[in-house]
């Protein structure tokens, strides 16, 4: 039993976040947030650099290898700086479904180097979601048909935008045709593969709104500790104190169910599917908590443009819903919880 | 990250179930605020300690197993699971003893520390006054220091109440201010002491359920030796502190009881479900209480790790206190949800049937949001020494 990550995990975390703090203050998330696209070249290739596009492809395609446990770190830096590209869609969910595709060498070896190099970039179509985030500057869409996979070329696609009230990416509605040519998967072996994909995807958004909620909290606090009424910094009230309090303890208990839900994917546990719904819904809870208690502590202020809040509540707003809304994951968790068999009670946590 | 069990914790997990599915009694002891079930409790302890299970992360010089904290887990764990009594030493086992195995002196662990761990010693705590409760330092019960011929002595006058075991138990331990001219939290000591010592008038104080799980105690010039002080004199705030921290921290509350009403919840529900899904907020009330247990417990072990880690627990204990006592409260509720109309059942109503734990535990968990600090003292804790924030 060690529920603790590894040192080389924390260093590596540490350092993306030293590099997200320079490199992604507010002010050039509202730049980013201006442009047609929603994304910067120059931020993308700042992240390559860094390894991380690199970080789950495997070795042999130009990548570092690594897994889950790692991301879950990583994409709660990515919620806490409030990243606007689709790193995580491209390099954690599309490099590990491409990697555990069989017998499509080809495939492979076209598109893992260039993710791993941040030179091309995924975008995942899956019924939970009825949008397709940056579908416009996909390199690659990897899209399900009925439990297939398909891999088809942003050309081969009708894409229309939906405007979001989160700015920091981009939606579309997908039209397409699917074709025996653009299977890459068929659906036996990629009911499999999209479960896992969808997982990942659950859990990446879980990590990334514990990195929001705890921005938004930090953002509370400072907002609370400088604003002062009646004499006094607002944060010495307890009225404020306990509501920011109460986020505290939120993220607390949230964080294991997280990090618990990464471990029992990277390592294959039967229950990782309920694990990464409780993962969802916990986080998702902090973030609108921390949401609606940092903006109450912001004042008037919380409801402006000009403030800062608006970046990460807009996208803990959203994300909260992104790869099954709260009734997808609780439907899951009560399949597990009320279903026959399911092994309850004192020492059954681990088992 | 590894988080399964070694061969030698599914060892240890083994030993304890035998072990209990030997000796738990089969019948519910009777409540520990009543006398004969205060005595039944203490023959518990005694048959617990004769199987050196009563406080197994202590060392094995002094009646414990040398634990550590993952194995105190899975101990708790088998012992929820199999229904034992609640632990009556609570707070000598779980609270006072930390405290005095980092603070006592080697005379102090000999005298205490077996006895308590056997049930001769049963112990109550001392903290709250009725002028000082969740401002603690505003204790005024006095111990003045005075020079005898078999050695100094404390005279200790004034009063303490919500003194939780104080009716039955043997031993107090407690802060008396031993600096008449100090304020706050200096000048404070911590004592340990005898309840049938002259001049000591205990009061029992029936609470919500009609039994007397706390005292008020009366000290009249009541004389105790130096020697039972613990630490040094005017320390004592700093040591209690670190009482609290154990409590609040890891060791009050321990994830098996919240898994085990968790499971118990789940099993009510299942059984009624027709009738509780008429209102659609218990399913989910049941899914979150299920979930919470799976939090808690989740949390306990990262903290227990991180420990091992030489890592400490600061303000985030009261972030626990705040989860578990407010986890406590959802369950219950629901339970109570759920039995609707014959949820207010006393136990041993002819038609209560096997539900009236619900009932305790739903009495019982109303006081978790006060005691060990109120919940909003806890926010504070955490707002201040966690977030950073002002103070008031």
């Amino acid at each position: 039993m060690d529920f603790t990550f590894e040192e080389q995990q924390v260093a590596f975390r540490d350092a993306v976040r030293k590099f997200l703090m320079v490199e992604a203050a507010p002010e050039m998330l509202r730049e980013i947030w201006e442009t047609e696209s929603g994304r910067s070249k120059d931020l993308r290739a700042k992240l390559a650099d860094q390894g991380l596009t690199a970080l789950s492809v495997p070795e042999e395609f130009g990548g570092i290898g690594l897994g889950d446990l790692d991301w879950v770190l990583i994409n709660q830096e990515l919620g806490y700086y409030a990243i606007p590209d689709s790193l995580s869609d491209t390099a954690y969910l599309g490099a590990w479904l491409l990697t555990r595709l069989s017998g499509d060498a080809a495939l492979k070896k076209a598109w893992l180097p260039r993710i791993a190099s941040g030179k091309a970039r995924i975008a995942i179509g899956h019924p939970v979601n009825p949008f397709v985030s940056d579908a416009q500057l996909a390199d690659l869409l990897l899209l399900w048909h009925d439990d297939e996979v398909h891999a088809v070329s942003r050309e081969q696609v009708k894409l229309s935008f939906n405007p979001s009230i989160e700015m920091s990416r981009r939606l579309y509605k997908v039209d397409w045709t699917p074709a025996e040519a653009t299977r890459i998967c068929p659906a036996r072996a990629g009911r499999e593969l999209w479960e896992g994909v969808l997982n990942r995807a659950a859990l990446a958004c879980a990590a990334q709104l514990l990195g929001l909620a705890q921005r938004m909290l930090d953002l509370g606090i400072d907002h609370a500790a400088q604003r002062k009424q009646f004499g006094k910094p607002i944060g010495s009230f307890q009225a404020v104190k306990h509501q920011l309090a109460d986020v505290a303890v939120k993220i607390e208990f949230a964080k294991p169910v997280v990090f618990r839900a990464a471990q029992s994917l990277a390592t294959g546990n039967p229950d990782a599917a309920v694990h990464v719904s409780h993962a969802k819904l916990a986080a998702g809870e902090a973030a609108w908590l921390s949401a609606r208690k940092s903006m109450q502590a912001h004042g008037a202020m919380g409801y402006t443009w000009e403030a800062d809040l608006q970046m990460f509540m807009k996208r803990a707003w959203a994300l909260d819903a992104a790869w099954g809304d709260r009734a997808f994951h609780k439907t899951r968790v009560a399949q597990f919880l009320f279903g026959a068999g399911a092994a309850l009670g004192p020492g059954e946590t681990f088992t | 990250m590894r988080l399964d069990y070694t061969e030698r914790q599914q060892r240890f997990r083994q030993e304890v179930r035998q072990w209990l599915e030997q000796n738990v009694p089969k019948q519910p002891l009777q409540s520990f605020d009543t006398a004969e079930g205060f005595a039944e409790h203490r023959e518990w302890e005694r048959k617990l300690y004769s199987g050196r299970w009563s406080a197994v992360t202590w060392p094995k010089e002094v009646g414990g197993r040398g634990c550590d904290l993952i194995e105190w887990l899975i101990f708790e764990e088998e012992y929820w699971r199999a229904g034992a009594p609640l632990r009556v030493n609570q707070n000598g086992v779980f609270l006072l003893a930390p405290t005095l195995m980092e603070y006592g002196t080697e005379d102090q662990k000999q005298r205490f520390l077996s006895r308590m761990a056997s049930g001769e010693d049963v112990w109550a705590q001392g903290w709250s006054e009725p002028g000082a409760g969740s401002d603690m330092a505003a204790i005024r019960s006095k111990a003045v220091r005075q020079s005898g011929p078999d050695g100094d002595y404390y005279v200790i006058n004034g009063q303490k109440t919500w003194s939780t075991r104080a009716v039955w138990a043997d031993w107090l331990f407690g802060l008396f201010r031993t600096d008449p001219e100090s304020v706050r939290h200096h000048g404070l000591t911590f004592i340990l002491l005898p309840l049938n010592l002259p001049g000591i008038t205990i009061r029992p104080v029936r609470q919500l359920n009609g039994q007397t799980g706390f005292a008020e105690i009366f000290f009249d010039d009541v004389k105790v030796p130096a020697s039972n002080r613990l630490a040094d004199e005017g320390a004592g705030w700093q040591v209690a502190m670190a009482t609290a921290g154990f409590e609040r921290g890891l060791m009050l509350r321990s994830p098996g009881r919240f898994q085990q009403t968790a499971k118990a919840l789940v099993e009510l529900y299942l059984r009624h479900q027709a009738k509780a899904d008429a209102d659609p907020s218990v399913r989910d009330a049941v899914l979150q209480s299920w979930m919470g247990a799976e939090a808690y417990t989740l949390a306990t072990y990262r903290t227990a790790c991180r420990l091992a880690k030489g890592g400490q627990i600061g303000a985030e204990a009261s972030t626990n206190k705040i989860f578990w006592s407010e986890l406590d409260l959802l369950m219950h509720e629901t339970a109570m949800r759920i039995l609707g109309a014959r949820a207010e059942l006393m136990p041993h109503a002819p038609d209560a049937g096997d539900i009236g734990h619900w009932l305790d535990g739903f009495l019982f968990a109303q006081a978790g949001p006060i005691y060990a600090g109120t919940n909003e003292i806890q926010r504070n804790i955490i707002a201040e020494r966690m977030l950073g924030l002002p103070r008031s």
